[in-house]
Order: structure tokens, then sequence, then C-alpha cells
């Protein structure tokens, strides 16, 4: 293990960009754990993959796209059940735009 | 024997020829989730009267007409919870439509009646992330059933449950089944449609069957294999019965050992179970090859990083808006996401969103998340060179029996790192079963399950099937 070797992330500027609210105690368990964490993961920069070609991404299938063609989806009634807050058919947040 | 202690095969016989019918059956289960659930606690959610209902409009002549099947939390069924174990969606969310494994389920006449408790969002190795209860080792109840799917294969292994599906992202169908003694396939990424299953790492998830004998595995994968327009990265296949050819033996087929599977770090005893079972199939007629997939090493740190950056973003959509928990009296709109991530998600959860975020986030982005992707580039290229020489693959699914409750509870790197055999696999994207091949005596007195892992090469189940068989029927 070479913890010692990593940058320390930086969790409350993580957790702030994963819009995650953390207490003071989490935030001191996850730094510990998430060092040891990245001081793991971090064995990758040993190997060297100069050679190799940059990855696609996912993987093994190739994904197909399907026809674009309307189909029946989900009705707006049986989405609206789910919601913690709903008015005139739609979902009520806090005001994100100022008047 | 009880019925809720039976197989789908030997149900299914009896149904057809009218000697009992689906109602006898749920009152079966019914009777075992009474006596046993109260100790093991694999269901979260079960109604076995609406279950009977139900019944009443199935035809029993269809493949698996009238038999009752346990769904893993983080299925959508049309009408019941689907909490994924997270108090985030817990008694605020029920399906509106079913999973396109669930409507496959239903076609074939099975009944989806229960929801297995599982590791929030499918997070962890032993369920006891769930933030909604414990489920224990039906066969010590002081230890883990594994993890993710912890609760099916607890519903499986204590006769609450005929069979189960399950979702492997890392191990997750595989190292439970392993630590429960029952069957875990977890099939070729592409060949179970994934939508209606809630995405934690959208290129690693596969849902399975989790059963008491192989044929019940094949039988299930029967049911719920296909291309599906609703999922792209589904793989259009050629209609299979997988249990055509199950009982032909292995006779001639070549089996590897990967010496990166088989060094120091496995408990002595597993090792001897594993190497019994081995020569087992080789007295069968297998021929046994050493093998190599030099990139092993690097599996683990290679999934998580992928696996968190996945679920970093999968999981964005749980921000209190559309449905499932939401902070009361929020200042304004990034207060009401941060708060209800805050007490929606825990702890695993969170560590896991946070590492995603990281390794995805500028500055850091080539460093982990593309090298991640090469080096799994190489992984699966190990194992496209090994199918060259063989036909499957064996290994143990775990280094360990199970643990007991507690053991790794504040060290998650210790836990990641026991998912070493199981997750190349997702990785690659190859199917993989686990077959139970013995036990071990705990201190406690209690026998432990040990499970053999069966892989095989991307959309090879019918191989693995009948290698997992041939294993069984060495028991």
């Amino acid at each position: 293990m070479s913890s010692a070797r990593t940058d320390q992330i930086d969790v409350r500027y993580v957790a702030n960009l994963a819009r995650i609210d953390l207490s003071e105690e989490e935030c001191v368990t996850f730094q510990e754990q998430l060092d040891a964490i990245i001081g793991y993961i971090d064995t990758l920069k040993d190997i060297d993959l100069e050679a190799v070609e940059n990855s696609e991404g996912t993987c093994v299938t190739d994904a197909e796209l399907r026809e674009d063609k309307s189909r029946p989806g989900l009705c707006q009634q049986d989405l609206l059940v789910n919601a913690p807050d709903s008015a005139m058919g739609q979902i009520r947040v806090p005001k994100v735009v100022d008047a | 024997m009880e019925l809720s202690q039976q197989s789908i095969t030997s149900l299914r016989k009896q149904l057809s020829s009218g000697d009992i019918n689906t109602s006898d059956i749920l009152d079966s289960l019914a009777a075992a989730i009474d006596e046993k659930d109260a100790h093991v606690g694999a269901y979260l959610h079960h109604d076995l009267d609406a279950a009977k209902q139900a019944a009443k409009n199935v035809d029993l002549s269809l493949p698996l007409g009238g038999i009752p099947i346990a769904i893993k939390d983080n299925i959508n069924v049309k009408g019941q919870p689907c909490s994924c174990a997270s108090r985030f969606l817990d008694g605020s969310y029920t399906s509106p439509y079913d999973a396109t494994v669930v409507t496959k389920l239903r076609n074939a006449g099975a009944i989806p009646y229960g929801r297995t408790n599982m590791d929030e969002f499918a997070m962890g190795s032993t369920t006891e992330n769930s933030a909604l209860g414990n489920t224990l080792n039906p066969h010590d109840l002081s230890r883990a059933p594994g993890g993710s799917s912890g609760g099916s294969a607890a519903a499986v292994a204590s006769h609450s449950a005929i069979a189960a599906l399950g979702s492997d992202t890392g191990g997750s169908i595989r190292q439970p089944a392993s630590y429960c003694g029952v069957i875990g396939l977890k099939p070729s990424y592409g060949r179970v449609s994934r939508y209606g299953l809630v995405a934690f790492a959208s290129s690693l998830d596969q849902i399975g069957p989790i059963t008491q004998n192989v044929e019940d595995a094949a039988l299930l994968l029967n049911a719920i294999a296909g291309k599906d327009p609703s999922d792209a990265t589904s793989v259009d296949q050629i209609e299979t019965d997988f249990t055509e050819g199950l009982h032909d033996g292995i006779a001639g087929m070549k089996l590897g050992l990967p010496k990166e599977y088989f060094g120091d770090g496995i408990d002595p005893a597993v090792r001897q179970k594993i190497d019994e079972v081995i020569k087992k199939l080789e007295s069968a007629g297998a021929e046994i090859v050493d093998i190599s997939l030099p990139h092993t090493e690097y599996a683990v740190a290679t999934y998580y990083i992928i696996a968190p950056a996945e679920a970093s973003s999968n999981l964005s959509r749980f921000d209190g808006v559309r449905y499932g928990n939401r902070a009361k009296n929020p200042d304004d709109i990034l207060d009401l996401y941060r708060r209800s991530r805050e007490h929606g998600f825990g702890p695993e959860v969170k560590r896991r969103i946070i590492l995603g975020t990281y390794v995805l986030s500028s500055g850091y982005y080539d460093a982990y998340y593309n090298k991640a992707q090469k080096v799994r580039d190489l992984i699966r290229r190990d194992f496209l060179a090994a199918y060259q020489s063989v036909d499957a693959i064996l290994s143990p699914v775990t280094p360990n029996v199970a643990p007991l409750i507690g053991a790794d509870k504040d060290n998650p790197l210790q836990q990641y790192l026991a998912d070493i055999f199981t997750i190349s696999a997702n990785l690659a994207g190859i199917c993989g079963i686990s077959v139970p091949c013995g036990t071990i005596s705990s201190e406690s007195g209690s026998e432990l399950p040990v499970g053999l892992q069966i892989l095989g090469p991307h959309m090879g189940e019918q191989t693995i099937l009948r290698v997992a068989r041939a294993a069984e029927a060495t028991a």
C-alpha cells in the first residue's frame, strides 16, 4: 500500500461536487478510508499503457441503436404517484430562477 | 419434502400432473417464511395473498407456470415497492412498470411475490450495507450471507424461496450463492436485458438467477434471456434452451486453472475443497490445463475506479426531485439536492459516489478513469486469449468462507480486496456460475459452504452450465 504517495482527496470539496452534505464525523472517516482506497487504486499508475490504444469505454457489446420510432411510454399519472410534491400534473420544486 | 424445499423442475412436474396447485406452493412458502425469515431476514417485503390472486390467471402449461420467484429489491415489479434497501426509496416508491426480466418471467408463467434484501444500491459484499435490516447466513446466523444479492441467496438457501433473481456487478450473485451453498449464475453482458434494473454500474451490471440446482438456473435463464429494444446493450441472440446438453458430461472438455487465482491468500481449507472438486471433474473426463491471466492483479483497482465512476453518474438521478426522499424545507434547489442525498444515502453509497466523482473530476480523469478503461481492455484480452485453449476456467468464488457479521465493517478496502476472483468476469463481460462444492466446519460447529466458480467466454452459458452440472453431480 502506498497512500503516502497519493494526493489527498479533498473530501468536502468532492462531496460538494457530488451534491452531498457530510457531517464533520463522516468527513473524518471518509478522509481516512478514501485515502487508503485511492492509495490502492494508484497501483495502476505502475503499468505502462503507452502501447495500449484508448478504449472505447464500455466493453463487450456494441450498443445498437433502435429505430427512432415513437412508442407508448409511462403515463403522467403513474409517474406522479412517486413524486414527493406535485401540482397541476407537474412536479413542484423550490424556485430556481429569481424573478 | 415440503413444497418450499423442492426445485422448479420437481414442482413443475407435480403442477402439470395436477397433484398440486400454485396455492399449495404459496402456502408452503408462507409457512417457511413465517418459520425461518424471522431469523434470516431475507425478505424486505412479500405479498403472498396477491400472489394467490395472480396464480388464478396463470397458464400452467408455460415453462415456469405457477412458480413463485423472489426478486432482488433493485428490480422493478409493477405495483410493488422497490427500495434498493435504501432509505432514499423506502416507503416512498412504488414501481410504475415491470423490468423486462419480470415481464419475461410473467410471460413464462412465473409469479413475482417478494422483495429480497441487499446491500444498499447493490454496493457491498455482505448485505450489511442494507439500510433496512440485517440478513443472516442460514448456515450460521453469526455470519453474513454475502452480497449484494444476500437476501436472494439466503432465501433460496433457507428454503423460503424456490428460486430468486439477483444482480451481479462485481460478484453480487456468485459470491452470496457461494457463501449460502446455492447456485448463482451471472450471465454474459448483454445476455439479459437490464431495463428496469436500478443501475449501479451500467457497463458491469447483469441480472441472473439464484437457484437450488443447476437445471433450475438454466430454466430461469431460458425465461429471462434475449434481446430487448429497451436495453441497447442487450445482444441479438439465437433463442437457446439452456437445459439442452446439461447432462451430456464433460468428457474431452478443457478446463483452465489460472495460476493467479491459486496463489497465496486463499484459506487452505477452501483450497482443499476446490482441489477435490477439480480432481473429480478430471475423473469425469475433463482435461485440466494450467493457464495464466496476467492482468488479474490489477482487477480490483480497475473495478474500484470504473464501478464508482459509473455509480456517481447513475445515482445522480436520486436528487429528491422526482421520487424518493426529499429534504424538508430546503433553502433552495441545491440545498434540496444536498440534504436529500445526505439523509437518503448510507455511508458506503456516499463513499462510492465521492470516489467516483473524484476519479472523473478534472485533472484526474486521465490518470484514473482512462487508465482503468485501458487495463479493463487488457483483462478482457487475457480471457479471450485463454479461451483459445480452454473451454472454461475454474477457480474459487472467494478466498474465504462467509465472514462473521461486522468483520470488516470499518475497513471498506479490506472488503473490496475479497472480490478478487469475481470482478474480472464483469470487467471482461463474460459469464460465470457458482456451484457448491462441500462445506468447512467452523469453530462454532456450523458447516460453511464453499463455492466453485466456473467462468466461460462471452455467451458461453451452455458450456458453464454443463460443467456446473457435472460438478453438482460429483457432490
